[in-house]
């Protein structure tokens, strides 16, 4: 491990994500990656803006760029692991292109795949997330240095333009809450929390 | 009125804006002209999948979407259409130019050609090779219309005898 990933805090994933729903007050969209990044959003609190992958490993953040080209006004976050993110580095160099000014991506960095058997990803190695966001042309790609500084990189994550990526180091602890499976429900409460019409 | 022309106009008939796509030269008409129109949201993806993907979180916020792709870009989303777009119920409008046959040099496009329509029909999503300009208009317009009324996918495979195929292609044949 290198860089500035070795001197930020180790979060908790159910606490940061507590802490962001909290902070949501403007109806903001958020697309959950598989898994534990899911399981802490539901556990969260349901919202009728949230969206729950089932499945389709990597596409947190391309669904949230679809969301966000269609809907400019509205605020739109994407949480994926660190594991879901390598799959799809592309997504950031597509995003980055896109300059959407209304999505914010984080990343839970614990680096394994921990709902897989703990196996170590890249970024547990020498790959840093940042780095590599920063790389694909992000305007503003940061660590998440602790608690506060997390609360006050949500609250002003419009202030220098967009999109914005942020990536917290987390513990290995599981996500608490459930998965949701059914995919159609899932699907017609999200286009109704976001006022989208069939037609 | 070629191909293209036809196909960005059904498109705009039914409100579709956000275009995904993947290069490939067949396509490289249509993709050009969808990203010099400031009707549709082009967006360059650098996998077939990540487009699908980008095409479904449009249409949920309520812009409706298509995909570009060639063949063998079909073939990395097949877990994106069993995991996302099928179960989900998501009108994704799936378009991709056919290579593989009818004057293919390359014996990895022949191959990964063969598994798109056993895919597609594994999958239940209704798929459609296009031949001929005669046709076209309706197929086209009718199976976008279903898919968004019925709330399924739909696929228009693009082939070389609509096309005129790709010219490369073509060129290392002896």
């Amino acid at each position: 491990m290198t860089g500035e990933r070795t001197t930020v805090a180790t979060l908790n994933r159910t606490a940061l994500t507590r802490r962001l729903v909290e902070r949501l007050k403007h109806d903001e969209a958020v697309i959950g990656g598989i898994g534990n990044a899911n399981f802490d959003l539901i556990a969260a609190g349901h919202r009728a803006q949230n969206f729950y992958m089932l499945g389709s490993m990597g596409l947190a953040c391309p669904i949230a760029l679809g969301v966000a080209l269609a809907q400019p006004q509205r605020g739109v976050i994407a949480l994926e692991g660190d594991g879901s993110m390598l799959m799809m580095l592309g997504s950031l160099a597509t995003i980055a292109n896109m300059r959407p000014a209304n999505l914010t991506i984080i990343i839970w960095d614990n680096g394994i795949y921990q709902i897989t058997g703990k196996q170590a990803t890249a970024t547990g190695g020498v790959t840093d997330i940042v780095a590599l966001a920063r790389g694909a042309g992000f305007p503003r790609a940061e660590w998440v240095r602790d608690e506060a500084h997390f609360d006050i990189l949500i609250d002003r994550r419009f202030e220098a333009g967009g999109p914005v990526l942020l990536a917290a180091k987390i513990d290995d602890k599981p996500g608490k809450g459930r998965q949701a499976r059914d995919p159609p429900l899932i699907r017609r409460r999200f286009m109704e929390g976001l006022g989208a019409s069939r037609d | 009125m070629t191909w293209f022309d036809t196909l960005l106009q059904i498109l705009k008939g039914n409100k579709v804006r956000l275009i995904a796509h993947v290069p490939d030269n067949v396509l490289t008409p249509l993709i050009n002209a969808v990203a010099a129109d400031n009707y549709f949201v082009s967006v360059g993806a650098t996998r077939e999948d990540e487009a699908v993907g980008t095409a479904t979180g449009a249409y949920m916020a309520g812009l409706r979407s298509a995909v570009l792709m060639q063949t063998s870009g079909f073939a990395l989303i097949a877990n994106a259409l069993a995991s996302l777009v099928v179960p989900y119920q998501i009108p994704a409008i799936l378009v991709i130019s056919e290579r593989g046959t009818l004057g293919e040099f390359n014996i990895g496009q022949t191959l990964v050609a063969r598994t798109m329509r056993p895919t597609l029909d594994a999958l239940g999503i209704v798929h459609h090779t296009l031949t001929d300009q005669s046709t076209l208009r309706f197929i086209l317009d009718s199976s976008i219309k279903q898919a968004f009324t019925t709330q399924t996918p739909v696929a228009f495979i693009l082939s070389p005898l609509l096309t005129g195929g790709n010219p490369a292609a073509h060129a290392h044949l002896i």
